[in-house]
């Protein structure tokens, strides 16, 4: 693990017209670890999200992403070309549904390949083999690459997206409920997906979830949002099983116990 | 002496505001000392502290006020003030807990779960799950088991997959909570041998044993924990 957070925001404030989104949010990210943001919905886990990952600017903070040489950069002062570029490669979006991030008339090896090409890659063997390998690593049969997405199901879409993502081999991965409506049996698989490919890999991740289930399992520093604040952070087990704040208490007292 | 873990002056108290802000105060000014190659078995009635104080060592549970003192690659961490990232490197290399219960991830299969423990340590892939099946065989899960995920286990079964998970890294210190609760007469025999085993190699060692024969077997010393009465 490096000392230098891979991602770090500080006094992160928007609003929606007079309604607080965030409120002086501060967070930090290592590679190596998974930070779970959890919270009921509208507490602002996606808004924080999308201006972490540059999509969103605050009013008020800074997001810092440190480059592979060191360097910091300010999120919302780079210029957009590099932006984009790092949205590209170096970073990755999971999102809850993956028609937003997959091309559905683009087969499934085409939507792996796609981001390898956008990288600069242009030897079609080389990535046909990249896709193939992804494919496998999630988990998906060899022989349906030339298939169209929408002939999926929907846990292999979301296999499908992770693959896409992952291909570049990104350093920091945004994930927004990626287990979302998906079958009990689906996210089971694709949570131990998630969790051995990060290991494995080595990268930093962003996890937004409402499932405290899943945010125990993937996270290893969780956040509780509410109201647009982060009102307790920790280690996941320490904030789970010892709960301080009265929210996070509610929270984890609510749970179903399957 | 040769110290591995010390707390002084711990104490730990839960305040639960769904109950209007209740405040449960549960240890005070706890000062435990475990050397290397001794076992400590927390001794006290059933609410008194043993399992809080224990999941405090881990950081499972965050102390109020005190120190929780660890040898850790050569330098002293504080659990009750460290950051969570030193603390997820104390459980990595240092101090293992093992719990009553196992909580995995849902469809990993039991070897895989024995097996993790390792990885990152220095075995690879493979060798890892060589060990992990040896360690599942001698606490007798047989190997038509390993590649099915512990969620239909036994309770014993499910404790003794817990154990092997413990005890495969050799960690400096260990905590069991109940170790031999679910287990039959033959596999307790097994699991007490695994303690004096790890004593034997110089493991500190935290223990909470209701099973009085057990206790006997590995403790080389009592720790009293007794609840709390508050001042009126």
């Amino acid at each position: 693990m490096s000392d230098d957070p891979i991602l770090s925001a500080r006094g992160l404030t928007l609003s929606f017209g007079a309604i607080p989104a965030l409120l002086n949010v501060d967070i930090e990210l290592y590679l190596g670890e998974i930070v779970a943001i959890v919270g009921e919905s509208g507490s602002g886990k996606t808004t924080l999200l999308n201006v972490l990952s540059g999509h969103l600017a605050p009013r008020s903070g800074i997001v810092t992403y440190r480059d592979p040489d060191g360097a910091p950069h300010d999120v919302h002062a780079m210029p957009s070309p590099m932006l984009r570029g790092l949205q590209r490669s170096d970073w990755g979006f999971v999102h809850q549904d993956p028609r937003r991030n997959l091309r559905m008339n683009v087969s499934a090896g085409g939507n792996v390949g796609e981001r390898l090409m956008a990288q600069g890659a242009r030897h079609y063997g080389d990535i046909r083999a990249q896709a193939l390998d992804w494919l496998e690593q999630v988990e998906i049969d060899a022989d349906r690459i030339d298939d169209l997405p929408r002939t999926f199901s929907g846990g292999m879409l979301q296999r499908l997206q992770i693959a896409r993502t992952l291909v570049t081999h990104p350093r920091l991965v945004f994930m927004d409920e990626p287990t979302g409506g998906l079958d009990v049996s689906v996210q089971a698989r694709l949570l131990d997906l998630i969790r051995s490919l990060v290991a494995r890999l080595g990268v930093a991740v962003v996890l937004v979830t409402h499932d405290i289930a899943v945010a125990r399992l993937l996270g290893h520093r969780i956040a509780v949002m509410q109201r647009g604040r982060v009102v307790e952070t920790g280690l996941t087990d320490q904030v789970l099983d010892d709960p301080r704040h009265p929210y996070t208490q509610l929270l984890v007292s609510s749970v179903l116990q399957a | 002496m040769n110290t591995l873990l010390r707390t002084e002056d711990l104490t730990k108290s839960f305040t639960l505001h769904l109950r209007g802000g209740l405040r449960l105060p549960v240890l005070g000014g706890v000062d435990l000392v475990v050397d290397a190659g001794t076992c400590v078995v927390l001794s006290g009635p059933s609410g008194a502290g043993k399992s809080t104080l224990l999941r405090s060592l881990y950081g499972n549970y965050r102390a109020d006020t005190g120190k929780i003192l660890v040898r850790h690659q050569g330098s002293i961490v504080d659990i009750a003030s460290a950051d969570p990232r030193t603390i997820l490197a104390v459980r990595r290399h240092t101090m293992a807990y093992v719990s009553q219960f196992l909580r995995v991830v849902p469809r990993v299969p039991a070897l895989d779960i024995v097996a993790e423990a390792l990885i990152g340590r220095g075995p690879s892939v493979e060798d890892a799950r060589g060990l992990a099946g040896s360690m599942l065989l001698s606490l007798n899960i047989p190997r038509r088991l390993h590649g099915i995920p512990p969620a239909t286990f036994s309770g014993g079964e499910q404790q003794r997959v817990n154990l092997a998970r413990g005890f495969i890294t050799n960690h400096p210190i260990l905590l069991l909570d109940e170790p031999t609760a679910s287990l039959d007469a033959d596999n307790r025999e097994v699991v007490v041998r695994m303690i004096q085993e790890a004593k034997a190699r110089g493991t500190a060692i935290v223990a909470i044993c209701h099973d009085i024969d057990v206790r006997d077997q590995i403790a080389d010393r009592l720790f009293p924990v007794a609840p709390i009465r508050e001042a009126a």
